[in-house]
């Protein structure tokens, strides 16, 4: 069954459902069959008319979840963003909210704030604002250079991540690793840790992929004049995403010769500094390589733009259980894709398939880390 | 500092409120010649004998009463109820007789009792074995209700409770028995009146107690590198509940998210949302989260028992959802 039309609507907007309700009658190439609600709610909107056919998997009410009505005219803003905005004289009707629903959040009062400092002026867009409170207190100098500072970031991120597409021919390879021996590894080390001094599995990533890096080692260098000079030293450079936006990747020295407990130290201390703005000018010029984990924001696969003058990027996806065949059976593993973005000026796919190869093997045994 | 289990931490307290006072005694099942279900009291029926390391018949209401009677008569009972889920055979002397002689006598008597019991799902003891019921007795005027996550709280707060003129009811969460942790070798009794912040941040307030505290503690951990600084408290003291720090937490990061095992209608997180609803409304900047135990019988089935927890990855869930960071 690919397509179906619709026969008739059992329900009208307005109308109240719950789960299990017939609320429409459908028929397909075989029978006519009705279609039944899983969720309760008031019906808001009919999408698709009788008569019409249309493919499996349309839309065809849309319905509010009871309790989620929204009174028409009525702000969605949070009542702490409310007294904000009376603090700040921003009229709550003329904010554009970002939350769930356009919800009004202290954000984006802030923002709208912000904006009309900025600016100097007392409208924003169309809508008029009372002028600001005459008390400066609310919005203290530092937001504002802190949206300078963000924009500065964003013109550096902008002009080295344009000259790494324009003047490196990414090559990509990936590979997806069985986490089952490290992960029980890991749990049996932790198991007696208390929280604050456990080990993450990132550790145990950045430490594979410096040890790693030994075997291949022209994947740990940087681009000078025309050509690469390989780095004697491995440091991994890991990207922190920052709270306001954007990203930065400071090194973390000598990676491949810290302990794990090292590393998790120095990575922490590493994540808190850089949302602190406190990062030293060496560890953001010295990396050798950078290392990027989007596990945590669901992403399987990471297709990284290197940054120069760095020759490679390692990228890695979510963990989550898959099944694996391991001696003929299928098995329930966590599993991870390891992906390497490199430069194909300097390393070939032999070599960069070989460095996953190692990192892949690394994490098998990781009591050698 | 020493490295020492939960279970053992509670043991240093037992023997040191025994060596201290000689009207405590230690009674329960299985606490004597067993050492006790989670082995608290292992070696201390040897050390201080059989008139105050007192094995009882399995009736919890006996015992229980015996309790408030000999607290009445002087003593310093410590009552061990094996776990919360045999603890309901007790409720009437709890309800009717520990928390309301004080009451009932013009003040004239006061009930010096403590109960100790273990509470919590996660260890595949299926739906009889796994309550979380401290919310519970929570609800209940004249006890105190104390929930120690930590080896030095699992210590200092039985010696503390000892000094309380009326019943104080502590829940030693089974998950945390094996737990080690660092704490003063000569710590003593600790502070029952307040919530502690266990981490500072500006992001979101966690709210927590018990066995949930660790989870929330890996979650923030986490969270902290998707860039959400959460401050995370642990209530420790479910009664009197100490709203000042959580709403002090609450009107800095604006949100709030309470972590509880126990099912989620009339959970004790319910009672913290409101409080949080009637102390903060006007500085909330998204609605009141709860993360709590699925409403079902625990299962048995350790992917079913896990699925019906709080889990670390449910927390991060649900505090993303909150941040509106998807």
């Amino acid at each position: 069954m690919s397509a179906g039309t619709l026969v008739a609507w059992l329900k009208k907007p307005g109308d109240s459902v719950k789960r299990g309700d017939i609320i429409a009658e459908v028929e397909t190439d075989k029978a006519a069959i009705e279609v039944e609600i899983f969720t309760s709610g008031v019906i808001e909107k009919l999408l698709v008319q009788p008569g019409e056919k249309v493919p499996v998997g349309t839309v065809l009410a849309i319905i509010r979840e009871e309790g989620k009505a929204v009174e028409p005219g009525r702000l969605r803003i949070s009542p702490s963003a409310k007294q904000l905005a009376a603090e700040l004289g921003v009229d709550p009707a003329s904010v554009r909210g970002t939350g769930p629903d356009g919800a009004i959040s202290r954000a984006d009062i802030e923002a709208v704030a912000r904006r009309a400092r900025d600016k100097g002026l007392e409208t924003i867009g169309e809508e008029p604002v009372r002028p600001l409170a005459p008390s400066p207190a609310p919005l203290a100098p530092a937001a504002e250079t802190a949206a300078k500072r963000q924009a500065r970031m964003r013109q550096a991120i902008a002009a080295a991540m344009a000259r790494s597409k324009r003047e490196i021919p990414h090559y990509y390879l990936s590979t997806t690793i069985d986490m089952g021996r490290a992960m029980a590894w890991l749990s049996e080390k932790n198991r007696k840790r208390p929280i604050q001094s456990r080990l993450l599995y990132g550790v145990l990533l950045i430490k594979a992929v410096a040890v790693a890096l030994r075997e291949v080692p022209e994947l740990n260098a940087v681009w000078k004049g025309n050509q690469a000079v390989q780095s004697q030293a491995i440091h991994v450079g890991v990207a922190i995403s920052l709270r306001q936006g954007g990203l930065v990747a400071p090194a973390l020295h000598d990676t491949d010769r810290q302990s794990l407990d090292q590393l998790m130290t120095n990575f922490l201390d590493l994540v808190k500094r850089a949302r602190a703005g406190s990062l030293r000018s060496s560890e953001l010029s010295d990396p050798t390589i950078t290392v990027t984990s989007l596990g945590e924001q669901g992403v399987e696969t990471v297709f990284g733009v290197i940054y120069p003058p760095q020759v490679a990027l390692v990228g890695f996806g979510k963990m989550m259980d898959r099944p694996w065949v391991a001696e003929g059976k299928i098995v329930p593993r966590p599993i991870m894709t390891a992906t390497l973005s490199a430069d194909h000026r300097v390393s070939d796919g032999h070599r960069g398939g070989l460095f996953l190869a190692a990192v892949d093997r690394l994490l098998q045994d990781p009591s050698q880390l | 500092m020493i490295k020492i289990t939960y279970r053992e931490a509670v043991r240093a307290g037992l023997r040191e409120a025994l060596k201290s006072d000689p009207r405590v005694f230690l009674m329960g099942e299985d606490v004597g010649r067993y050492g006790g279900a989670y082995a608290c009291s292992r070696g201390l029926l040897e050390e201080f004998g059989p008139e105050r390391i007192r094995d009882t018949p399995l009736s919890e209401s006996t015992f229980v009463g015996a309790g408030i009677g000999a607290a009445l008569g002087g003593m310093r009972p410590i009552v061990e109820v094996m776990t919360v889920n045999f603890s309901l055979l007790a409720l009437d002397q709890i309800v009717n007789n520990a928390a309301t002689i004080r009451h009932m006598s013009g003040g004239q008597f006061s009930i010096p009792l403590v109960v100790r019991m273990a509470t919590g799902a996660g260890r595949q003891v299926a739906a009889q074995h796994s309550h979380s019921l401290e919310g519970w007795y929570a609800h209940i005027p004249g006890i105190k209700v104390l929930s120690p996550a930590t080896v030095a709280d699992a210590k200092g707060m039985l010696l503390a409770a000892l000094s309380e003129p009326d019943p104080v009811f502590l829940f030693e969460h089974a998950f945390l028995y094996p737990m080690e942790g660092e704490m003063d070798e000569h710590a003593g009794p600790v502070d029952i009146s307040k919530a502690a912040v266990r981490r500072p941040g500006q992001d979101v307030t966690l709210i927590t107690f018990g066995g949930s505290l660790w989870k929330t503690l890996e979650a923030s951990e986490r969270l902290a590198l998707t860039g959400i600084e959460a401050e995370v408290i642990d209530l420790r003291v479910l009664r009197p509940l100490d709203t000042a720090t959580i709403l002090a937490s609450v009107r800095k990061t604006h949100r709030a998210v309470i972590v509880d095992e126990a099912w989620r209608t009339g959970s004790f997180a319910a009672e913290v949302s409101a409080q949080l609803m009637e102390g903060a409304f006007y500085d909330l900047d998204g609605p009141v989260a709860r993360v709590c135990g699925a409403e079902v019988p625990i299962p048995y089935a350790k992917h079913l028992e896990d699925a019906a927890l709080p889990s670390v990855e449910g927390i991060m869930r649900t505090v993303r959802a909150l941040c509106w960071q998807s």
